[in-house]
C-alpha cells in the first residue's frame, strides 16, 4: 500500500467525477437554485435540502461501516478531523462563507465543477475563490512566521 | 424586479422549481463519492480543503488533490455538454460581483475549515458538533444575504 500509487490517484479522480455528477444532477451548479434554497423569506425552494439529506443519509451509514476498518484500502491510515471545539474562527469563517454563498449562489464544489461549462461566471467565482485562499495564507502565514505555534508540524 | 405573487401563483412557481427526486439522486451520488474517497484513500471529501491544499505544497499532497479536482472539472465538462440547462446562471450578477463573492467564499472556508461538503455532508455524517455549528451558521448568513440582496439591492450584485 503506497500513497499516490496510480490506483490511489485513480480512486481520487473517480470520487471527484462522482461528486461532480451528483452536484450537477442535484441542482447545485445552478446559482438561481441555490439562491432559491436560501430564500427562506421569499419563494423558498427546498430542493437542496434533499441534496444534503440524500448525501448525509448515505454517508452517515457508510462512514460507520468504513471506519470499522483499521485502515483504508489504498493508504496506511484514515485522515479524519477530530477537533470538537467551537472557535470564533470556525463560526466567523462559516458566517463569511455563507455571505459569499448567498452573494453568487456558488459554494466551492459547484464553482469548480462549473469550470467545465466554460462560462465567464464560473471562471470569475473560481478566480475570486483562489484569491481568497491566497489572502488567507498571506494573513495567517504572516502570523505563523511571527512566532505562533505551527499547527501543521511534520509528523 | 419581482411582481408580488398570489398564493396560487407562488405554489405553482414552487412546484416548477422544486426537484426533490433529482436532488435526492444527486445527494446519494455525493454520499457515495465521499464514502469511496474515505474507503479507498482514507480522506474526507471536503472540497475547500482539497482545492486550497494545492497552494501549500507538501510532499505527496498535490497529486491526489489534482486527480480529485480533475474529476470534478471532467465531470463538469461531460455534464455541461450533455445537460447545459444544469449550468445556466440566471442570477444576473456582474462578473465583478461574482468574483467578489468568490473572494469571500475562499477566505471564509479557509478560516472556517470547510464548506458545504466538508461540514455540511462529511461533518454532519460524523455527527461533528463543529460541523453542525458551521452548517447552521453558513445557511443562516446565506439566507440573510439573499434576503438583503433581493429586498434592498435590486435582486443581484
Amino acid at each position: 500500500v503506497k500513497e499516490n500509487s496510480p490506483l490511489y490517484l485513480a480512486s481520487a479522480f473517480v470520487s471527484g467525477l462522482l461528486f461532480s455528477v451528483g452536484l450537477a444532477v442535484g441542482g447545485m451548479t445552478q446559482p438561481s437554485k441555490v439562491a432559491g434554497f436560501l430564500d427562506f423569506f421569499g419563494d423558498w425552494d427546498p430542493s437542496l435540502t434533499f441534496v444534503m439529506g440524500g448525501a448525509v443519509a448515505v454517508h452517515v451509514v457508510l462512514f460507520r461501516v468504513i471506519m470499522k476498518r483499521s485502515s483504508p484500502l489504498l493508504a496506511l491510515k484514515f485522515q479524519v478531523p477530530t477537533r470538537n471545539d467551537l472557535t470564533p474562527q470556525l463560526l466567523g469563517g462559516a458566517a463569511l462563507f455563507g455571505i459569499g454563498w448567498g452573494m453568487a449562489g456558488f459554494c466551492p464544489g459547484p464553482a469548480i465543477v462549473s469550470l467545465g461549462s466554460f462560462t465567464a461566471s464560473s471562471f470569475a467565482i473560481v478566480v475570486g475563490m483562489y484569491t481568497g485562499f491566497v489572502l488567507y495564507n498571506l494573513v495567517f502565514d504572516a502570523q505563523r512566521t511571527a512566532g505562533l505555534p505551527n499547527r501543521a508540524a511534520p509528523k | 424586479m419581482k411582481a408580488p405573487l398570489g398564493g396560487g401563483q407562488k405554489a405553482a412557481r414552487l412546484m416548477e422549481n422544486f426537484t426533490p427526486i433529482a436532488s435526492t439522486i444527486g445527494g446519494i451520488l455525493i454520499g457515495l463519492s465521499a464514502s469511496l474517497l474515505l474507503l479507498m484513500n482514507g480522506r474526507i471529501a471536503g472540497i475547500s480543503g482539497i482545492a486550497s491544499g494545492i497552494l501549500n505544497p507538501k510532499p505527496g499532497e498535490i497529486a491526489w488533490r489534482m486527480a480529485f479536482l480533475g474529476g470534478l472539472v471532467g465531470g463538469g465538462v461531460v455534464m455541461a455538454a450533455a445537460f447545459p440547462a444544469l449550468f445556466v446562471n440566471s442570477l444576473g450578477n456582474s462578473l465583478a460581483g461574482t468574483a467578489a463573492a468568490g473572494l469571500v467564499v475562499g477566505f471564509g472556508v479557509r478560516l472556517g475549515s470547510g464548506c458545504t461538503s466538508g461540514h455540511g455532508v462529511c461533518g454532519l455524517s460524523r455527527m461533528s458538533a463543529r460541523s453542525l455549528a458551521a452548517t447552521l451558521t453558513f445557511i443562516a448568513t446565506g439566507a440573510v444575504t439573499v434576503f438583503v440582496i433581493r429586498n434592498f439591492l435590486g435582486g443581484h450584485l
